[in-house]
């Protein structure tokens, strides 16, 4: 019996994979492609070099700050759509840093990478308290949050910030070398710092989560709200430093974009990053030790879909194609293993995997 | 009236329309308790198939009914995942509202920016030679007569009708709906699945006439979430839910008009952000806390009306699934 479950986990594990693969198939062929072109093509955009193995992590970096801090705010029951807005005010308040002080490096890059944070931080906790006390889904002023930010930054690329030689919307001038993230190598263009620091952020949220009192807090707050605090835990504090804390993560995922990918500031810069942040976390159902292995293959079709446009003429929102499309898919076969297994009831305790733990508010039911 | 007036007040009514129609949609499939959250994908979705199944075959119409089919179906995955394989809703909805928009964009690349049939207004006849009224509601498309019919309907219908009375019970006591012998399941597909072709008539209102024609990126992106946030500012109720609408329209039509007037220089990029801005502000001014506060500054004759104005209850078993074993 043991066995037989085990096998049918694998098999439940990767049929999905395959079905998601097939459908991405079957789409490309309705445009005229060639399925094997693009997924090889993918492949090797990603993994040809050490080059783009370096544009893969430079994706990777970015979005598994976001998913970690999405983990957080799913833990605390919160839907934070908002994450996007997070990051392009994060790389906004980094951009403004790197664009006002001339200072040596040592001490600009630490001055933009804090002040990222806190604009990713003031940006969440303003939907979080839009949430706890103002009784404003999280989900709608979270969108509408995002979009306020792209035009936060819009209007500073279009007008104060513009370059020298006048009108443009495209991006501000190039940063000076003193504010940017340096790379690693010519051939690895990846920064080792910001490499450490998401190493060591997944580490502080599995064990934030895991063993701390506030860890605890959130889930106990997310799990039930109401019983949470009739037991005595401040729910709305514990809500609120979520989002503070996913807002920190984004906003150091958007300083990344514009001190590093882009080295300057340009519209709609967190890039979708964010919105794949809640694919990810929706697919590991916020279990944090996978977040950095799914986030790597999330990357990889991410950055290696990068010249699908030039090579194959195809579209590049390909890539969120095929990711949203396997999300899907596993949500879908997850339910219909837990169907599946509670009709054959012998084996339900072996093959039922936990439930996905998400937030229970349907957001037309208000802030609390 | 002067004829400009006319003539902005009826292009409010005409580019309301879709947010009416899909937020009547939304509305419906709320009343009954599922949240379909992927309003955004399925209008740009659908926007896109209404336009190239229209333009590919010559014929609205079956642009219309393609749309429908479309947005439908995305429902349908939004209902079967909830209600036969216990996914959450809300992960659904928004997992499929990003697939929507990223699959129109994807497969609609090759009719991007390119002329194609359009639905041309149809005054009716006595009713649009009323002065002022005539020009600004009865001289418009068939898709905004539709729309009142569907205001009009969807009330009478949820009000004035038994069966409007256990679609609204499924939606606030489905254990109590169950035990009268309704089908609490059955009516949740079946009104998800009339939401949903109501999402897909308001997107091929936009692709067909609104903002006719399909482009990368789509005009109507974003609009879905506003047409959500609508239903919660009209309370569920068909004719607030017509109200925000309009009422949107109008300010969004109010700041292009500002926009346009000479003398007055308002950048155009923070005009951008306006709707959002109003989104937070009509959800702060339904909610319960803020209510409660804004009451206590009001003189007391006007507190109960603004109190019943504004208030705004979800339907109780919103989101909730229900098993009858």
């Amino acid at each position: 019996m043991k066995n037989r479950s085990a096998g049918w986990q694998v098999v439940l594990t990767i049929l999905p994979i395959v079905v998601s693969l097939l459908i991405t198939a079957v789409l490309v062929m309705a445009v005229g492609a060639d399925p094997r072109a693009v997924f090889e093509k993918i492949w090797e955009g990603a993994f040809r070099d050490s080059n783009t193995v370096g544009q893969v992590i430079n994706f990777w970096i970015p979005l598994t700050l976001a998913s970690l801090g999405l983990i957080v705010t799913f833990t605390a029951g919160l839907w934070n759509i908002g994450v996007e807005g997070q990051m392009t005010i994060g790389a906004v308040f980094a951009s403004w840093a790197a664009l006002s002080f001339s200072l040596p490096p040592v001490l600009l890059i630490p001055v933009e990478i804090l002040l990222a944070m806190l604009g990713g931080a003031l940006w969440a906790t303003l939907c979080g308290v839009l949430k706890t006390h103002l009784g404003v889904h999280e989900i709608f002023s979270g969108v509408a949050l995002n979009f306020l930010a792209n035009v936060v930054s819009l209007f500073l690329i279009s007008g104060p910030w513009q370059p020298p030689e006048g009108g443009s919307v495209r991006a501000t001038p190039p940063f000076s070398e003193n504010a940017l993230l340096p790379p690693f190598s010519e051939t690895f263009p990846v920064n080792l710092l910001m490499l450490i620091l998401v190493v060591v952020a997944v580490a502080a949220v599995i064990v934030a989560l895991r063993g701390t009192r506030w860890g605890l807090q959130l889930k106990a707050t997310g799990k039930n709200a109401r019983s949470a605090l009739l037991l005595g835990v401040p729910t709305n504090r514990s809500a609120l430093s979520a989002f503070a804390v996913c807002g920190v993560m984004a906003g150091l995922a958007g300083a990344y974009r514009v001190l590093f990918t882009y080295a300057s500031l340009r519209p709609l810069v967190s890039g979708g990053i964010g919105f794949l942040g809640l694919l990810v976390v929706l697919l590991v159902s916020i279990r944090a030790i996978w977040v950095p292995f799914v986030t790597f293959a999330f990357a990889a079709i991410l950055s290696g879909s990068g010249r699908l446009k030039i090579a194959l003429q195809l579209d590049a929102s390909l890539a969120g194609v095929l990711q949203e499309v396997l999300v899907l898919t596993v949500m879908l076969f997850n339910g219909l293993r837990t169907r599946l297994s509670r009709s054959s009831t012998a084996a339900s305790e072996d093959i039922n995997p936990t439930p996905t733990d998400l937030p229970a508010s349907a957001p037309g039911s208000g802030g609390r | 009236m002067d004829t400009q007036l006319i003539n902005t007040l009826s292009s409010i009514v005409a580019n309301a329309t879709p947010l009416v129609i899909a937020a009547i949609g939304e509305t419906l499939t709320e009343r009954v308790g599922v949240t379909n959250l992927s309003l955004n994908g399925s209008l740009v979705f659908s926007a896109m198939i209404g336009f190239v199944a229209a333009y590919t075959s010559g014929s609205v119409f079956i642009g219309i009914g393609a749309a429908m089919l479309a947005s439908l179906i995305i429902a349908m995955i939004i209902a079967v995942a909830d209600i036969e394989l216990k996914q959450d809703q809300v992960a659904i909805g928004f997992v499929l509202t990003l697939l929507g928009a990223d699959l129109a964009q994807f497969l609609g690349v090759s009719y991007s920016r390119i002329p194609g049939p359009q639905i041309l207004s149809t005054p009716i006849p006595v009713l649009s030679s009323i002065p002022a009224i005539g020009e600004i509601f009865f001289n418009q498309s068939i898709l905004v007569y539709i729309s009142y019919l569907l205001v009009f309907g969807s009330s009478y219908w949820m009000f004035r009708t038994r069966r409007g009375l256990a679609l609204r019970a499924v939606g606030e006591r489905p254990e109590a709906a169950f035990a009268r012998g309704t089908n609490v399941n059955r009516l949740r597909y079946f009104y998800t699945a009339l939401g949903g072709a109501l999402v897909g008539l308001a997107g091929a209102s936009y692709s067909l006439s609104v903002k006719a024609g399909w482009s990368t990126p789509p005009s109507m992106d974003g609009d879905g979430w506003i047409a959500l946030a609508i239903v919660i500012f009209g309370g569920w109720h068909p004719f607030r839910v017509v109200l925000g609408a309009y009422l949107f329209a109008g300010l969004r039509s109010l700041s292009s008009v500002i926009q346009r007037t000479p003398g007055v220089s308002v950048n155009v990029v923070l005009l951008n952000g306006v709707p959002w801005a109003l989104m937070i502000i009509t959800l702060l001014l339904v909610s319960s806390g803020a209510i409660e506060r804004l009451l206590t500054v009001l003189p007391r004759p006007v507190q109960k009306w603004t109190r019943n104005f504004l208030r705004s209850d979800p339907p109780a078993a919103i989101g909730t699934r229900f098993e009858s074993d």
